[in-house]
């Protein structure tokens, strides 16, 4: 059971990433990166089976946080979007000088 | 019998996270990704973390996924989009490299039970008495309350402050 | 009158053996010091002047005669030389009281301390470099006094003698020096005066040319003298006179590559200083310059150091006999060379010129044959009446510049062809210029007969020994050119002071005597050409008519003098040469010859004289150059300026505009542009990678952890 299931998580985190890459909106984008989470907390549950209950508690900690974080980051793209009128990171360029 | 359980619900997993990355509407991406979520909670009951199956359903699917529809539609992002895949070179890239390590990650997690560290751990009946004695809400709250007291307490402001954090930033400007 | 008793007991005691007395110089530094002073008086009041003149020009006042800074140069100048002389007569009084053994050595501070070499600022008192003072602080003293004449219109009146007070002053650096690398010193410091000097009047740029050719060809024999004194430093360690001249027959072997290699290096220098075949080019061209300076520089100084150096170096050249034999080939070759040339020359100087370079070449003969004393007794002659020459047609040109002036005539005023009958306009100049020719010519009893003879008697002994056939071949050449001598030297008087003045009637009128200032140099020039011969009357013809008959006091003066110098170079040759050391040149014995060479060089003169006179001269802006033939070959120099344009500037030239432009421009500066190309393109490649899209390093990101992944699994 628990190689299946790093196995599954392996591939989700990756299939995440690649969503990372390869999408031009920014909301999807961040859906992905959520996947990845998602992908790890699996992973978290997977290994708690074995080693005790702390793992479930860190995916418990894990969501909150993610929580927060899809609020804030959400309210980000949401400004951004009133200034460029798009959520195509493709626009998003000011790191270069 | 849970091992078929298992496969099929991976596959839905897969499946749907596949979906998000390949589906060209935000809306639809995020359908897919309720499904995912909805499989992986499955699999955290055959892994016998009913709480936590229960919370990703509620929280997760629940909540973030909606907060993520508003705001799809509060960009008014759900019709005319353009395709907004990358084509051409970088997604070959992406798509070489991603799917080098999820291999090589696989190749290497496949071995994972016979690690002999799990001998000085209760294992799986450990965890099953545990959970017969403490409940399965007792078993996640009990430590949560007494060891990891001050990051739940943590957890809280966190969420405090993000809370304000968020309305800070979505604010229109007067 | 006390002085003149020392002297003349002093003199007396010369050749007598056993008076080795320990030599107190008296001031020698002072010697040394005066003309140095004055060059920075000079050079102060040039300075001032120059702005006078400057300011003059600008408000177009004409310049002033007789201005303070003219008068302070006209006794500063030749005072300093004069003093400097004064200060030498003494110590050659004291010299010749003490006669030492061993040369006196004073140090002052050290020059150079730099791992094993040690070099010390010092000057070396003997025999061989008291003579050398003499002659260039007397014949220069007497220079700088004609000069005073002779420059006086002349705006740069005081960066004149400014240059010649250096000049003077390096001079003398180069004979007292007590090591080579201080006669290098000197020597390079004659060769920067000589062309501050050549290139006086710079604004001309043929003149300042033949400054810088001057100093070019120089340049090339220092070359030589360099390596040379490298490669004494490497085998002997030392580098001073007395260190090296000890040294020397010990640690290098009789005839050996090394001390053939050092003798030839310094031939090569003394054949760039003394103006040799083929490095002489650069002094027909010094001519260039102001006619005292000629005097002092190509007649009576600068180019002697190329002959000191050998005398000096005589232990060197005696240990490599072939090194002596070469320099005394240079020498005969050039002294017939050159003379052949000096036959179709029309401007003064030029055969003047010529006459020097000829006469060096019997100076390098002598010296080449192992007789040391003889070069240099035919340098210290040679000095006397070839400035006494060259002042006499400076006093000519200084006479014809101001006749042809006067009528805004494009004439040269240095042409011979211009010239004619200026006997009764210049009398004096005119007698005083026929002693020194016939002194040159060789004819008993002046001054050339003693010198240049012996050389000639020497080379014929050397042809006894070792190297036989050579020397007779040279002995025969040095006759040759002894004799065209005496015809171009009776060419020159001959166009110059008799038959029809073809300077042209209105000139004429303002043809006339040099002023005292000239005349007293040369006419005292004229008294040394007569008697200086009389100090070194060899001990074979003393009993003949020529020593006349045991009168003439100074039997071999020169020579004993200058023993304790030479000896140990004469000890050596000797022993090199073995059983051939003390033989008699051919045929005769030396009164036959004496009696031959007199009469030869009269009948020479008479005939030349005879046949000048009935030539049909025209003035030089009629005359036609030779056609053809000898004449043309003679009369362009045997083309060698040509030959050495085609040969090796223009080579050179190309050179370096090869490398100038593909070397430096394409090469050189190329790689330097592209490795600043290079790393500019290797920025604007990295700079693609900043888009300033996070996905873009995400992706970058994700490479990575694939990579470190990979190597920590695999």
């Amino acid at each position: 059971m628990l190689a299946e299931a790093l196995v599954l998580s392996a591939l989700l985190f990756m299939i995440g990433a690649f969503g990372v890459l390869i999408r031009r909106n920014a909301i999807i984008v961040f859906l992905c990166i959520e996947l990845q989470l998602n992908a790890v907390n699996l992973s978290f549950v997977a290994f708690s089976r074995y080693l005790g209950i702390e793992g479930q508690l860190f995916v418990f900690f894990v969501m909150t946080v993610a929580a927060a974080e899809a609020a804030v980051g959400l309210a980000i793209i949401i400004s951004i979007f009133r200034h460029y009128e798009t959520v195509n990171v493709e626009n998003f360029n000011l790191l270069k000088w | 019998m849970v091992e078929i359980f298992f496969f099929i619900l991976a596959t839905i997993a897969v499946g749907g996270a596949l979906g998000v990355v390949i589906q060209k509407n935000p809306v639809g991406s995020l359908l897919f990704m309720v499904g995912t979520l909805a499989a992986l909670a499955g699999i955290f009951v055959l892994l016998e973390a009913h709480f936590l199956a229960a919370i990703q359903v509620l929280v997760y699917a629940g909540a973030i996924m909606v907060l993520f529809l508003f705001v799809i539609m509060l960009l008014n992002l759900g019709h005319d989009y353009k395709a907004d895949v990358r084509r051409g070179l970088g997604a070959f890239l992406a798509f070489g490299v991603t799917g080098a390590l999820a291999g090589l990650l696989a190749s290497q997690l496949r071995g994972a039970e016979e690690n002999p560290i799990y001998q000085y751990f209760p294992g799986p009946e450990g965890m099953d008495l545990l959970l017969e004695e403490q409940g399965v809400v007792g078993a996640i709250a009990r430590p949560l309350f007494t060891e990891y007291v001050i990051a739940f307490e943590l957890v809280g402001v966190l969420l405090l402050v993000a809370l304000v954090g968020a309305v800070a930033l979505a604010k229109k400007r007067a | 009158m006390t002085g003149l008793a020392l002297l003349l007991t002093g003199l007396a005691q010369v050749g007598q053996p056993g008076v080795g007395e320990v030599f107190e110089p008296f001031l020698p530094g002072m010697i040394l010091i005066l003309p140095l002073a004055g060059f920075v008086a000079n050079g102060v009041l040039a300075l001032v002047s120059g702005c006078r003149n400057a300011r003059m020009i600008r408000t177009g006042m004409a310049a002033e005669i007789g201005s303070v800074t003219h008068s302070l140069s006209s006794w500063i100048g030749p005072g300093a030389v004069g003093a400097a002389f004064v200060l030498t007569v003494v110590n050659f009084v004291g010299m010749l009281g003490a006669q030492p053994h061993e040369p006196f050595v004073q140090g002052y501070w050290t020059w150079i301390a730099s791992g094993n070499l040690s070099v010390e600022a010092a000057i070396q008192l003997d025999q061989l470099s008291l003579i050398m003072m003499m002659v260039i602080t007397g014949v220069g003293f007497l220079i700088h006094l004609f000069s005073v004449a002779y420059m006086r219109d002349d705006p740069g009146y005081s960066r004149y003698f400014c240059y010649l007070n250096l000049f003077i002053f390096f001079m003398l650096v180069l004979v007292m020096g007590a090591s080579f690398p201080l006669m290098f010193v000197g020597w390079e410091g004659v060769g920067l005066c000589s062309y501050l000097l050549i290139g006086f009047w710079f604004e001309d740029p043929e003149k300042a040319d033949a400054g810088k050719k001057a100093f070019i060809v120089n340049r090339i024999g220092d070359l030589g003298f360099l390596l040379a004194i490298f490669l004494l430093f490497t085998h002997l360690g030392a580098l001073d006179y007395v260190g090296v001249f000890e040294a020397a027959p010990e640690s290098l072997p009789y005839g050996g590559t090394v001390v053939t290699a050092v003798a030839l290096l310094l031939l090569l220098g003394a054949i760039g200083k003394s103006a040799q075949v083929p490095l002489y080019v650069w002094l027909p061209d010094a001519m260039a310059g102001p006619t005292p300076v000629s005097a002092l520089i190509h007649a009576a100084t600068m180019v002697t150091a190329g002959v000191y150096l050998i005398a000096r170096a005589g232990v060197l050249f005696a240990l490599a006999p072939i090194g002596s034999a070469t320099v005394a080939t240079v020498g005969a070759v050039t002294a017939l060379f050159s003379a052949t040339i000096a036959l179709q020359q029309y401007d003064i100087k030029k055969v003047l010129a010529y006459s020097t370079i000829s006469q060096l070449g019997f100076m390098f003969l002598g010296v080449g044959a192992g007789a040391y004393a003889a070069g240099v007794f035919h340098l210290m002659t040679h000095a006397f009446f070839k400035a006494l020459l060259f002042l006499g047609a400076g006093a000519v040109i200084h006479s014809m510049h101001h006749a042809l002036h006067s009528t805004h005539s494009d004439w040269d005023a240095q042409d011979m062809r211009n010239m004619g009958g200026l006997k009764r306009f210049m009398p004096l100049t005119w007698a005083t210029m026929v002693i020194a020719t016939v002194a040159i010519a060789g004819i008993w009893p002046f001054a050339g007969f003693f010198s240049k003879d012996e050389i000639i008697w020497y080379a014929g002994a050397a042809a006894g020994n070792g190297y036989g056939v050579l020397f007779t071949v040279l002995w025969g050449m040095a006759l040759l050119a002894a004799a065209l001598t005496a015809v171009y030297m009776t060419r020159l008087i001959v166009m110059t002071f008799h038959g029809i003045n073809r300077t042209g009637p209105e000139e004429a009128k303002l043809l006339h005597e040099a002023p005292l200032t000239m005349t007293v140099p040369l006419t005292i020039l004229g008294i040394l050409s007569v008697f200086s011969g009389w100090i070194n009357v060899p001990d074979s013809v003393q009993d003949s008519i020529f020593g006349g008959f045991g009168i003439l006091p100074m039997s071999e003066w020169l020579h004993h003098w200058l023993d304790p110098v030479t000896e140990s170079a004469d000890a050596i040759r000797l022993s090199g040469l073995g059983p051939y050391a003390e033989s008699a040149p051919l045929g005769g014995g030396p009164v036959a010859w004496a009696a031959i060479a007199t009469g030869a060089a009269l009948v020479i003169v008479i005939l030349t004289a005879r046949v000048v006179s009935r030539q049909q001269i025209l003035p030089a802006s009629e005359s036609e150059q030779p056609a053809d033939g000898i004449r043309k070959i003679l009369y362009n120099k045997w083309y060698v300026d040509e030959i050495y344009d085609r040969v090796v500037v223009r080579p050179i030239i190309a050179a370096s505009r090869f490398g100038s432009r593909w070397l430096d421009q394409v090469l050189i500066d190329g790689t330097v542009n592209a490795v600043g190309s290079l790393t500019r393109s290797l920025g604007w490649f990295g700079s693609l990678f900043q888009t300033g899209q996070v996905t873009t390093y995400a992706v970058v990101f994700t490479l990575g952890a694939l990579t470190i992944l990979g190597v920590l699994i695999l």
